[in-house]
């Protein structure tokens, strides 16, 4: 479930909210600096990722455990590379979009 | 047209010739093929069209097969004998050949497709985000007006009974909305039950009880009891990469005949005794880089929790996937995805998908090709209709909200979402019920179904906050209805559908089972299906 926003990172952009398809987030408040979007319903987070591939600024975390909420730290996670690993994963950060033509599910299905 | 409205004014209120209802792959390809015919056409979605559903977050295999009649009959041969030889080859002929045809364009349109390993391009899979972040981009720039975070909560009926819109809500706003449309496409997917399995969770049968709530008909909804196997932490539903896998009881011991094909309903019995394990030791280190490639996002809870799945082993579970991965949903009677009510087509996961595949999908992959060409027809369909309806100018349409269950006024207090919830996650979870299923079980759970859906009829209107909730809640004890009154009318075992206390197809069940109905539920068989000599030898 969804268990960090990253203070530090997040500018405030709301894109998570619009794209959360269980409207986990309240949106930033506006004009406040600094403002972050809240984890508002945390418990209705499907553990599905999205918001963290649409996240410009790898500054959400979700954590894999899908049926309940567990304590993470950010500095561990920056450590471990776990930030934005999954959107450069499947090649959405300018760095790694060649990756974008990689899908090798031919290789695992026969008649591919 | 003049409309009289019979429900209460929203923030946001439209006309339109097409209202589609969802926006996965179905929604997106209905949406689509509807304004490429010259509708205008709203697409609502629960949540936010490119992110919503099942496919956006998973990535799936299609149904993709070249013009090739040997290699199509073959296709279609391969999974009628899974399905129990309920699919429909003039069906199974159409969808192959508009899939094959859509996938061309979506390379047209810039789907970023791999190249196999002779350089020609791969189009039998689609890597989720990616896809559906395309759609999104072609809907909006088809001229789609697309509304998110916006469940629709009833269906409006005109005079005659045809569908004439929805009324829902804007989450994010705290209002609501009315779109008063020609004709309506229900593409809101299967029932999940709200398992967590991965992307599931929006796909809790809304739009199916709102069918129902105009007389909507369905078939197949015993075809409802799709497991999929998951660490047993996580939320990642995809089982291909399980080929490869040991599966062993907690001693170490490999698990005899457990099998993520073939083999599940193994697994399901040891689950029911204790904790079962997962290692992919059979995948050759030269394969697990392409593992990896191919889905990026099965490795993602390994990976974020530090267990390598190929060396080490780890807990699995099995999600219930309900009719999302199973084939059941609304009966379609047209060409052009028409359900038995007027003005209201179905399409995707919604839609029944025993056409293509009879009682048994094991993958995506089905489900992805229905999703794209039933979203073709169905939105082509309404559009026909939907034009034809707002072309009788002078004549006044009455729209009326048509939705029941926690939405009109009742006798009791409001009933508390969350409960009902868990009432019905009690019924449907359980492998002793739904998996190995039984005509005394289902008939118990039947009964407190029957009994949970009364109290739920007498209650007061649901709060507006509380509204979405409690129609999730009224729509998941009305599918389990459907799902198990049709599976006790199946009395053989067919397809996913198991009855341990008939434990044989029967050659005189060779039908679909109909259903449908809110306080009364019904059932009734198809008339049996006929199949030419020369397929039934082939």
């Amino acid at each position: 479930m969804i268990e960090l926003v990253s203070a530090e990172r997040c500018t405030g952009c709301n894109i998570c909210v619009s794209v959360c398809p269980t409207n986990v987030f309240d949106a930033a408040p506006k004009g406040v600096a600094g403002g972050l979007p809240a984890i508002a319903r945390g418990q209705d987070c499907q553990t599905c990722f999205m918001c963290e591939l649409y996240c410009p600024e790898d500054a959400l975390y979700v954590a894999p455990e899908a049926d309940q909420p567990v304590l993470v730290d950010e500095p561990t996670l920056v450590r471990a590379g776990l930030m934005g690993g999954y959107r450069a994963a499947i090649g959405w950060t300018r760095d790694t979009a060649a990756r974008r033509r990689i899908d090798s599910t031919f290789r695992l299905i026969k008649g591919f | 047209m003049s409309v009289t409205a019979t429900y209460p004014t929203a923030a946001l209120d439209l006309d339109t010739d097409v209202l589609v209802l969802g926006g996965g792959p179905a929604g997106t390809w209905a949406a689509l093929s509807a304004a490429r015919a010259g509708a205008r056409v709203v697409l609502a979605d629960k949540g936010f069209c490119g992110t919503s559903g099942a496919t956006a977050p998973s990535g799936t295999g299609v149904w993709y097969v070249p013009p090739d009649a040997e290699r199509r009959q073959a296709a279609y041969l391969s999974r009628d004998a899974l399905g129990g030889h309920l699919a429909d080859r003039r069906w199974s002929m159409r969808v192959l050949e508009l899939t094959h045809a859509s996938i061309e364009l979506l390379a047209e349109r810039g789907y970023p497709f791999p190249h196999d390993d002779r350089g020609a391009p791969a189009h039998g899979s689609l890597q989720g985000p990616e896809y559906m972040r395309l759609m999104r981009k072609l809907v909006k720039g088809a001229g789609v007006r697309v509304l998110d975070h916006s469940p629709a909560l009833e269906l409006l009926v005109d005079g005659d009974g045809a569908a004439a819109g929805a009324r829902g809500v804007r989450r994010q706003r705290g209002d609501d909305w009315v779109v008063r449309a020609g004709a309506v496409v229900i593409a809101t997917g299967g029932c999940a039950f709200l398992s967590r399995a991965l992307g599931c969770n929006v796909l809790t049968g809304d739009g199916l009880l709102m069918a129902a709530e105009l007389g909507a008909a369905f078939s197949g909804m015993e075809f409802s009891n799709a497991y999929a196997i998951s660490p047993a932490f996580a939320s990642v539903t995809k089982t291909l990469l399980y080929k490869w896998a040991t599966f062993t009881e907690p001693g170490g011991e490999p698990i005899p005949g457990a099998a993520s094909q073939g083999g599940r309903s193994v697994i399901a019995r040891w689950l029911a005794k204790g904790p079962v394990y997962a290692q992919l030791d059979k995948a050759e280190p030269s394969l697990r880089e392409s593992m990896r490639e191919a889905q990026p996002n099965f490795f993602v809870p390994f990976d974020r929790v530090g267990i390598d799945p190929f060396t080490q082993r780890f807990p699995v579970t099995l999600r219930l996937e309900g009719t999302v991965r199973g084939t059941g949903g609304l009966r379609i009677v047209g060409d052009d995805c028409a359900t038995t009510v007027p003005g209201l087509f179905a399409a995707g996961d919604a839609a029944t998908r025993e056409l293509i595949c009879g009682g048994f999908t094991g993958g995506g992959s089905h489900n992805a090709a229905w999703a794209i060409s039933s979203g073709q027809w169905a939105g082509a369909g309404a559009a026909d209709h939907g034009r034809r309806v707002r072309a009788g100018a002078g004549t006044t349409r009455v729209a009326a909200a048509a939705g029941t269950v926690a939405l009109r006024e009742g006798r009791a207090a409001a009933f508390s979402p969350e409960a009902v919830i868990r009432q019905v996650q009690d019924e449907v979870f359980p492998f002793e019920t739904n998996y190995f299923r039984s005509g005394d079980k289902l008939g118990d759970s039947l009964g407190r179904l029957d009994g949970l859906w009364a109290s739920l009829r007498t209650a007061d209107a649901a709060s507006r906050d509380e509204a979405v909730r409690a129609r999730e809640a009224a729509a998941m004890t009305a599918v389990a209805r459907w799902m198990y009154r049709s599976a006790l009318a199946r009395t053989e075992t067919r397809g996913m559908h198991r009855r341990e206390d008939h434990p044989q197809a029967d050659p005189a069940q060779l039908h679909h089972v109909l259903s449908g109905g809110l306080d009364e539920v019904w059932t009734t068989p198809s008339s049996p299906l006929t199949r030419p000599q020369a397929e039934l030898a082939a």
